[in-house]
């Protein structure tokens, strides 16, 4: 090797080596784990290699629940928070005064500590024996029952984890349709204008075809994101979330590996892998879709 | 500073990997570079002049050869050894810098004995700002100024160190017409000036003339000619030079020397030619024909362009290589435009002949033109 | 193509009208159009910004209620007549508000140095030094790109507790400095600084170091910025990793503080103070974000899109 070559890779030597010991090495290890049956952590031994951690965790009521709650969240939070991040783009979009102060708003949440955030959430929700909470008077003022999101029934408690969800991915998905839409070419706005079209027919007719590569991009960003949903669903659900029924996929990974149940590294590693299989399918897809022509100059 | 290259060779592996064959960029250069000129290595696109320069420069490194700055072997040395200022042709100026610093930034790298203090320092870039009059910008930044002030810029970082040879690539190309013509005379001014040796690379025949004490035109990484500009303009080596330099460029002619006499068709244009008989091109500068009713070279006449203190005729001639010839008379000679045709005799010593295979000149020092009757 | 044919009448009959007599009116018409237009976006837009300031006027309101009126609110009242700040005194003296606040601030601070000298080292070897194998580990950095968190975090947490690194700072932050793709986005954008520059300062005779520093990295600033940015947000709202190999109070960050306040703080009800607690940590990133919004928002825009 030449004076150059080492060079470059001095430079890169401390990459190299936190991405050697804090994630090369961690797949190699996951891996192994995932297949070493009953490890024991205390005395680092397991009694054989199999499939039967795998087993375990897709037989375990914890992970099912955790798998049924994810993919509820995903199949909810994903379409609708990208639905409306289009509908209020497009409605900055037409204005120009206020219009920044109104995107410095919405931006907001992205800067929250989720956790912090999670709890107003919590109490807005919550129903006690001293005060009903405040969205339960809404609820009450316009003759519904009230209930308790936080304790009570599974749809209220799914149903504030999906609002809180998409509270906190409005930003992004906002920013990001914001930015798309200003950045199509406004020769097309003119040339349609002059033909007479309205405006309702510019905005499916051309806005959404071209910055169709963000929005799908935006969906599968979303998907992959809310497969690993977690500390949102701790932030208004507290730590327990087995307890509430509540636990996410990645919930499940880290109560598995240190927490109630403690110390399963193995079982911890094969549902890891099984998100990690999810999430991987997702990827790729999302590189197939990106392959795609785009029609926006930023690329 | 003397500059010697001796030998100076360099290959790249060619990109296209199925082919084994290197590319060669710089093909055995040898020639010399007399201290305090401004020499240009002149050549279109992609025939080695920046590779030739970049080596001179240190920013690369030859495959084959040396380069010597006087008396010392510069070949191996990296480019701030060298005592080189350089200047780019989109200029490379740093945009997060003021003028001022851009121009001291070279000074605030020299190290050890060489190292400045700060009066010192601001001194020489006042001077060297003065020297290219933009001592009245300092403190802009290079997206606050015209192309023209952006260079002045670049060349005073160059000259700053007070570099032993100043090197220049491509630097007028960026810049408009007019621009172009002010900024080179300013450049042949600066180096006037200084006396530093200063190699000019460009693709403009016609900047390379105007300025330079000499001119190294190349081809395909292998250099075809050296001299003073007029001496290469007035005697070409070979066809690609010859219709490399000259706007509006050489007319070619097939033709055929028969008894010490050129043919072009079945006209004999010019003898007294001391060499064997041969299939030719003849070559003829535009300002080489005289209008001669009697003249042996026939043209179809075609246009007529009026541009003040001459006229350019265009016509056409069937043995010609090119599309139209384009020759340019004295305005004050009325031409007759009624006519289908015109005729010229030819100043011999515009007339070059080419050897048809190998491009190379054929020395006819004696000849004369023909005219008929 | 019928299409089109069919929008042609339309538009004649929208083109008579202004032509014809009505001119004034038929303008004065699409201007009033255009404005009921505008007012409905306004309103539509007024209540997403409702919905997303509220729980910041809630926490704020809540946090200066005192612990008896917030109690006594049946109702939850909309506003209060006498605020009070004792919550915020308890917030820092009851719970170790100030020690969760410091280790994140400590926390943030050095694993975004690190970051930083990592990244940028990394992403001037990739753009700017020619060296053996380059093409290749680039790829690899890229695959990695692809590797969620939840998969390593396993195997870090069995790393930093067989090095013993449980409840420190070294433990807190080693595994949270490196950032694949912010090397990828920081790469590109060196890359787009073009070549004379380097060649320039070669001939000035400056080091490579010296021009990564002085030159590159200044012409880079926004991109460097940008990762800053996020590197802090990140960190700062961090809490997966600092509750798995944290359970000391005294390396808490504000995330694992806020949790730990809920459940074991101030009593399950005192929800005022809590409320203080909870403004207090997301008062600096909402500064910060005041601050630098146009910044913050472009950075994250460009990160986003190129991710």
């Amino acid at each position: 090797m030449d004076k150059k070559s080492w060079k470059g890779w001095l430079y890169l030597l401390p990459a190299l080596i936190f991405l050697g010991v804090f994630m090369l090495y961690p797949m190699a290890d996951v891996l192994v784990y995932s297949f070493e049956e009953g490890f024991n952590s205390a005395s680092q031994s397991y009694s054989g290699t199999g499939l039967y951690n795998f087993s375990y965790v897709l037989h375990d009521p914890y992970f099912l629940q955790a798998l049924k709650n994810t993919f509820i969240l995903v199949i909810i939070t994903v379409p609708v928070s990208t639905g409306m991040a289009l509908l209020i783009s497009a409605l900055l979009c037409s204005i120009r005064k206020l219009r920044e102060f109104f995107q410095t708003v919405f931006f907001l949440p992205y800067v929250t500590n989720t956790l912090a955030v999670g709890l107003v959430f919590m109490i807005l929700f919550k129903k006690t024996p001293y005060s009903d909470g405040f969205v339960n008077r809404i609820l009450h003022f316009f003759g519904g029952n009230t209930v308790d999101f936080i304790e009570g029934p599974y749809w209220a408690k799914m149903l504030v984890m999906c609002l809180y969800t998409i509270w906190i991915v409005m930003p992004f998905k906002i920013l990001i349709l914001t930015s798309a839409m200003a950045s199509v070419n406004p020769d097309y706005y003119k040339a349609a204008r002059v033909d007479g079209t309205s405006s309702l027919r510019i905005f499916w007719r051309i806005t959404i075809p071209m910055i169709s590569p963000m929005i799908s991009y935006l969906v599968i960003t979303g998907f992959i994101g809310a497969f690993k949903a977690y500390s949102d669903e701790v932030a208004i659900f507290g730590t327990n979330l087995n307890a509430a029924g509540m636990n996410t996929l990645v919930g499940y990974i880290y109560d598995m590996l240190y927490g109630d149940s403690g110390g399963y590294p193995s079982y911890a590693s094969a549902a890891a892998l099984i998100l990690f299989a999810i999430v991987f399918t997702i990827t790729v897809m999302n590189l197939m879709v990106r392959k795609k022509t785009n029609y926006l100059s930023e690329g | 500073m003397k500059i010697v290259l001796e030998n100076l060779t360099k290959k790249y592996p060619n990109r296209n990997r199925k082919i084994r064959e290197d590319v060669v960029a710089v093909d055995h250069f040898n020639f010399e570079i007399p201290d305090g000129q401004l020499v240009s290595l002149l050549g279109p696109s992609g025939c080695g002049k920046s590779t030739a320069l970049n080596m001179i420069c240190g920013l690369e490194k030859p495959t084959g050869g040396k380069i010597y700055f006087g008396d010392d072997d510069v070949t191996l040395l990296p480019p701030e050894k060298r005592g080189v200022g350089m200047v780019f042709q989109s200029y490379a100026l740093y945009p997060h810098l003021t003028v001022r610093k851009n121009i001291m930034f070279p000074l605030e790298n020299l190290k050890g004995s060489r190292k400045l203090s700060r009066e010192e320092m601001n001194r020489k870039v006042e001077e060297a700002a003065r020297l290219v009059q933009i001592d009245d910008l300092m403190d802009r930044r290079p997206n606050e100024m015209s192309g023209g002030q952006q260079q002045r810029v670049a060349i005073a970082r160059a000259l700053v160190k007070m570099p032993k040879v100043l090197l220049l690539d491509e630097p007028l190309s960026n810049l408009d017409a007019r621009l172009r013509i002010q900024t080179r005379e300013e450049i042949r001014r600066i180096q006037k000036k200084t006396g530093i040796t200063t190699v000019f690379v460009t693709h403009d025949q016609e900047e390379a003339m105007s300025i330079s004490d000499r001119m190294v035109v190349m081809k395909s990484g292998v250099l075809q000619q050296i001299g003073k500009p007029q001496d290469i303009y007035d005697s070409p080596d070979n066809l690609f030079v010859a219709r490399f330099l000259g706007n509006p460029p050489i007319n070619v002619f097939e033709g055929r020397i028969r008894d010490k006499v050129l043919f072009i068709g079945e006209d004999p244009v010019a003898d007294h030619i001391e060499a064997a008989d041969q299939k030719v091109y003849a070559g003829i500068r535009p300002e080489g024909f005289v209008l001669d009713e009697n003249g042996p070279l026939v043209c179809r006449l075609k246009s007529l362009e009026v541009l003040g203190r001459d006229t350019s005729i265009v016509s056409a001639h069937d043995q010609m290589a090119g599309t139209q010839i384009r020759s340019i008379i004295s305005a004050e000679r009325a031409v007759d435009t009624t006519g289908r045709t015109v005729s010229f005799t030819v100043k011999p010593n515009k007339l070059f002949l080419f050897n048809h295979e190998t491009e190379k000149r054929i020395p006819a020092e004696g000849m004369q033109a023909v005219r008929k009757g | 193509m019928s299409k089109i044919k069919n929008e042609r009448p339309t538009h004649q009959k929208s083109s008579a009208v202004s032509q014809g007599a009505g001119y004034d009116a038929a303008g004065r018409k699409a201007a009033g159009r255009g404005r009921l237009k505008k007012v409905i976006a306004g309103i539509g837009l007024s209540i997403w910004a409702l919905i997303v300031l509220f729980p910041f006027y809630w926490m704020i309101l809540t946090s200066v209620k005192s612990y008896g009126s917030y109690n006594s609110e049946y109702i939850p009242k909309l506003f209060t007549s006498s605020p009070t700040f004792e919550n915020y005194i308890s917030a820092f003296t009851q719970v170790p508000l100030a020690r969760y606040f410091l280790n994140t601030v400590i926390f943030t601070v050095v694993t975004t140095a690190l970051m930083l000298t990592v990244v940028v080292l990394a992403a001037f070897a990739f753009a700017r030094l020619n060296f053996y194998g380059r093409d290749l580990m680039f790829t690899l950095f890229l695959a990695l790109m692809m590797i969620p968190n939840e998969l390593v975090i396993i195997t870090n947490f069995v790393t930093i507790t067989n090095w013993k690194m449980r409840n420190t700072y070294a433990g807190l932050i080693l595994p949270s400095v490196l950032s694949v793709f912010y090397i990828y986005l920081l790469k590109e954008n060196f890359e787009q600084v073009p070549d004379e520059l380097y060649k320039a300062a070669k001939v000035d005779g400056t080091s490579d170091m010296k021009y990564l520093l002085k030159v590159l990295l200044p012409i880079c600033r926004p991109t460097v910025i940008t990762i800053t940015i996020l590197k802090v947000i990140e960190c700062w709202n961090s809490y997966v990793w600092p509750r798995l190999i944290t359970d000391d109070q005294n390396y808490f960050l504000v995330s694992n503080g806020i949790q730990e306040i809920r459940e074991n703080g101030f009593g399950r009800e005192n929800i005022p103070a809590m409320m203080a607690a909870v403004v207090v940590i997301s008062v600096p990133l909402i500064i910060l974000f005041l601050i630098f919004h146009r910044k913050i928002m472009a950075g994250v825009s460009r990160g986003g899109i190129k991710g």
